[in-house]
C-alpha cells in the first residue's frame, strides 16, 4: 500500500461536484505536482488531504490509517500533514518566532525554549533568523512565504502540502521559495504541490497529475507529461500556458 | 471662478471674510475681461478660499454669538439658575460633589472590567460550532437579545430592588452597589458580547485555516490567534459603549446610591440652584475627555506596533 491513497474521492460545493472520483497513490519522498487550469479542483484535493474540506465519498488513506470520514481525529491528522497557503496565513498579531513555536508549544507541548531552538534552526535555513522577532507587515512576500513553510515544518509533518505557494510572489521573490521547496525534496520530504510553474514542476516533481474537471485525466513522470502527453486536454493545457511564456 | 455677485453674498454674510472675497472676485472678472486667464484665477482662488472662510466662520461666530446671547438673556438668570456663585465657590459642596462621584467612578471601572470579561465570554458562547452546543448558543441569543431591549434604568430597579426583596441565594444579600454594578454589566455585557462578535467573525476564515491545518484545536485556535486579532480590531467601537457605560453609572442614583447625582439632587433641594447638576456635568467631562483620548492613543500605538499581515 502506497504511502498516501487516495480511493474515488468526490466533493461538492452546493450542487457542483468540484471532485469525481479522484484516483491517486503517492509514495514516500515523492514530490507530486498538481496541474491543471484554475477551478480544475486542485487546492480542493489538497483540502480535502487534510481534513479542512470534508468529502463526500470515497476514501484517504495516510501511511495505511484512514484519515477521511466519520470517527477521524483530524487535529491529529494535521500534526502529520503540513499545508502552506497561496496567501500565507501568518498570524498577524503575533510575532515570527511565536508564529512558528505556537503549535509546537501547544499542540506538541513541547517546552519554549526547545520551540525557540527549533524554530531558529529552522529560521538559519531558510535565511530569516534576523527577522525572528519582526511581526509579519514588516517582512516580504517571499520572506512571509518563507516563515509560512518553516511554520508547517516545525511540526516535523510526514508529508507536505504546497498550494500555489507563488502564486501571490513577485517574479523577483519567487526563486527564494522554490529554492527552499527544491531543498526540501532533495532532503527526501514528501511533497504534493498545486502549481502554475511548470518549469519547476518539472524539474522537482516525480509525478506529475493534470487535473481536469475534477479528475485525474493524466499522470505520469514529468519528462512523459510535458514531453509527449497521451491527452488531447492535456496537450491543450500545456499549450496555453507555452504561450503565455510559462514554460 | 466665483463671481463677483456670490462674492457679495459672501461680504453680506461675514464680513471680515466675506469683503476680501468680494474684492478678489471682481479682480478675477475684471482680468479675465482684459484676458490674463492666469491671473484671473488666481484671484479667483483667493475669492474662493475667503468665501468658504466667510461661511465656516461666520456660522460658528454666530452661533456662540447666539448661545452667549441666551445665558444673558433674562438678566442673565441662565448664570443664577445654572452658574450660581455662592454654590461654585462652596468648597462642602464641591466635596460632597466630589464623593459621590468617586462611587461614580469606582462602579464604572469595576463594571468596566466585569463586562470586559462577560461579554466576551458571551460572544464565545454565541459562536460555538456544532448541534451540540445550539442550546448554549440560544440561550446566550436569548439572553442578549433580551437586555439590549430593556432600558438600562429597568434593570437598575429590578436587579436592585427585586433581588434583595425576593431574597434570593447568592444574589439576595450583595450591597447597593454591587446589585447596581451587576445590573449594569448585564445591560452592558449585551452590547458589548454583539461588538466581540462582530470582530471575532471579522476575522478572515484563512487565519482559521492556518491554525486548523497545524493541529490546533477549535478552542486553541479562538484563544491563540482569532480572539486577540478580534479584540484589537474592536477597541474603538468598545471605546464608544464605555463612554456610554460612565455615563449610564448615573442611573444608579435611582435606587438610592448616594453618588454624584443624587447628591446634586441634595444640594438642589436645599439651596433652589440646579447649579449642583452644572457640577456633575463637569465631573463628568472632565474625567471622560482624558479618557477617550487616553484610549485612542492606546490604540494608535498598538496599530502602529501590528498591522497588516494576511
Ligand atoms: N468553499 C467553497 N464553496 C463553494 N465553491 C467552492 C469552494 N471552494 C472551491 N469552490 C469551487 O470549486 C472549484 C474548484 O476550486 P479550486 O480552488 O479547488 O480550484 P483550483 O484548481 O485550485 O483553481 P486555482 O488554480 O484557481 O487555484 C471552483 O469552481 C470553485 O469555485
Ligand atoms: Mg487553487
Amino acid at each position: 500500500m502506497a504511502f498516501l491513497e487516495i480511493n474515488q474521492v468526490f466533493k461538492r460545493f452546493g450542487h457542483i461536484e468540484v471532485l469525481r472520483g479522484i484516483e491517486l497513490q503517492v509514495e514516500r519522498h515523492q514530490v507530486v505536482c498538481l496541474i491543471g487550469a484554475s477551478g480544475s479542483g486542485k487546492s480542493t484535493l489538497l483540502r480535502c488531504i487534510n481534513a479542512l474540506e470534508v468529502i463526500d465519498g470515497g476514501e484517504i488513506r495516510l501511511d495505511g490509517d484512514r484519515v477521511s470520514g466519520r470517527g477521524i481525529d483530524v487535529d491529529a491528522l494535521r500534526q502529520e500533514v503540513g499545508i502552506v497557503f497561496q496567501s500565507f496565513n501568518l498570524f498577524p498579531h503575533m510575532r515570527v518566532i511565536d508564529n512558528i513555536t505556537l503549535a509546537p508549544r501547544k499542540v506538541l507541548g513541547m517546552n519554549h525554549d526547545e520551540a525557540e531552538a527549533k524554530a531558529m534552526a529552522l529560521l538559519r535555513r531558510v535565511g530569516l533568523t534576523e527577522k525572528a522577532t519582526d511581526y509579519p507587515d514588516r517582512l516580504s512576500g517571499g520572506q512571509q512565504q518563507r516563515v509560512a513553510i518553516v511554520r508547517a515544518l516545525a511540526m516535523d509533518p510526514k508529508l507536505m502540502l504546497l498550494d500555489e505557494i507563488t502564486s501571490a510572489l513577485d517574479p523577483e521573490l519567487v526563486a527564494e521559495v522554490l529554492n527552499i521547496v527544491r531543498d526540501l525534496a532533495s532532503e527526501g520530504m514528501t511533497m504534493m504541490l498545486a502549481t502554475h510553474e511548470m518549469g519547476f514542476a518539472k524539474e522537482v516533481s516525480s509525478k506529475v497529475c493534470f487535473l481536469h474537471q475534477g479528475v485525474i485525466l493524466e499522470e505520469g513522470p514529468p519528462e512523459k507529461i510535458f514531453g509527449d502527453p497521451s491527452e488531447d486536454r492535456t496537450r491543450e493545457f500545456l499549450k496555453r500556458i507555452v504561450d503565455a511564456g510559462r514554460l | 471662478m466665483l463671481t463677483y455677485r456670490a462674492g457679495a453674498v459672501a461680504s453680506l454674510f461675514f464680513p471680515p471674510a466675506g469683503i476680501p472675497a468680494l474684492v478678489h472676485s471682481i479682480r478675477a472678472q475684471r482680468l479675465a475681461e482684459k484676458g490674463d486667464i492666469e491671473l484671473a484665477r488666481e484671484h479667483g482662488e483667493k475669492a474662493r478660499n475667503w468665501a468658504w472662510y466667510s461661511v465656516g466662520v461666520g456660522l460658528t461666530v454666530y452661533l456662540v454669538a447666539a448661545l452667549v446671547g441666551l445665558l444673558f438673556a433674562n438678566q442673565g438668570s441662565v448664570r443664577v439658575v445654572y452658574f450660581a456663585w455662592s454654590i461654585l465657590t462652596d468648597g462642602s459642596s464641591w466635596h460632597s460633589m466630589i464623593k459621590g462621584f468617586w462611587i461614580n467612578i469606582q462602579v464604572f471601572l469595576i463594571a468596566e472590567v466585569v463586562v470586559l470579561v462577560w461579554a466576551l465570554f458571551v460572544a464565545v458562547v454565541r459562536l460555538l460550532p456544532g448541534p451540540a452546543c445550539r442550546p448554549l448558543r440560544f440561550l446566550a441569543t436569548v439572553y442578549v437579545d433580551a437586555f439590549r431591549a430593556f432600558p438600562a434604568i429597568l434593570v437598575v430597579y429590578i436587579v436592585g430592588l427585586g433581588l434583595p426583596q425576593a431574597n434570593l441565594p447568592l444574589v439576595g444579600h450583595l450591597s447597593d452597589m454591587q446589585y447596581v454594578i451587576f445590573a449594569l454589566s448585564l445591560t452592558y455585557g449585551a452590547y458589548v458580547s454583539e461588538v466581540y462578535r462582530a470582530g471575532i467573525e471579522s476575522i478572515h476564515w484563512s487565519q482559521v485555516a492556518a491554525a486548523r491545518s497545524l493541529g490546533l484545536s477549535y478552542a486553541q485556535t479562538m484563544r491563540f490567534v482569532v480572539v486577540p486579532q478580534a479584540v484589537r480590531r474592536v477597541v474603538p467601537p468598545l471605546l464608544n459603549d464605555f463612554i456610554g457605560l460612565q455615563k449610564d453609572t448615573a442611573i444608579i442614583s435611582v435606587i438610592g446610591v448616594l453618588d454624584v447625582v443624587s447628591r446634586a439632587r441634595f444640594i438642589n433641594n436645599a439651596k433652589g440652584s440646579l447649579t449642583a447638576y452644572s457640577m456633575a456635568a463637569l465631573l463628568f467631562l472632565v474625567v471622560t475627555i482624558p479618557f477617550t483620548r487616553w484610549l485612542e492613543w492606546l490604540q494608535n500605538r498598538r496599530q502602529s506596533r501590528t498591522q497588516g499581515g494576511r
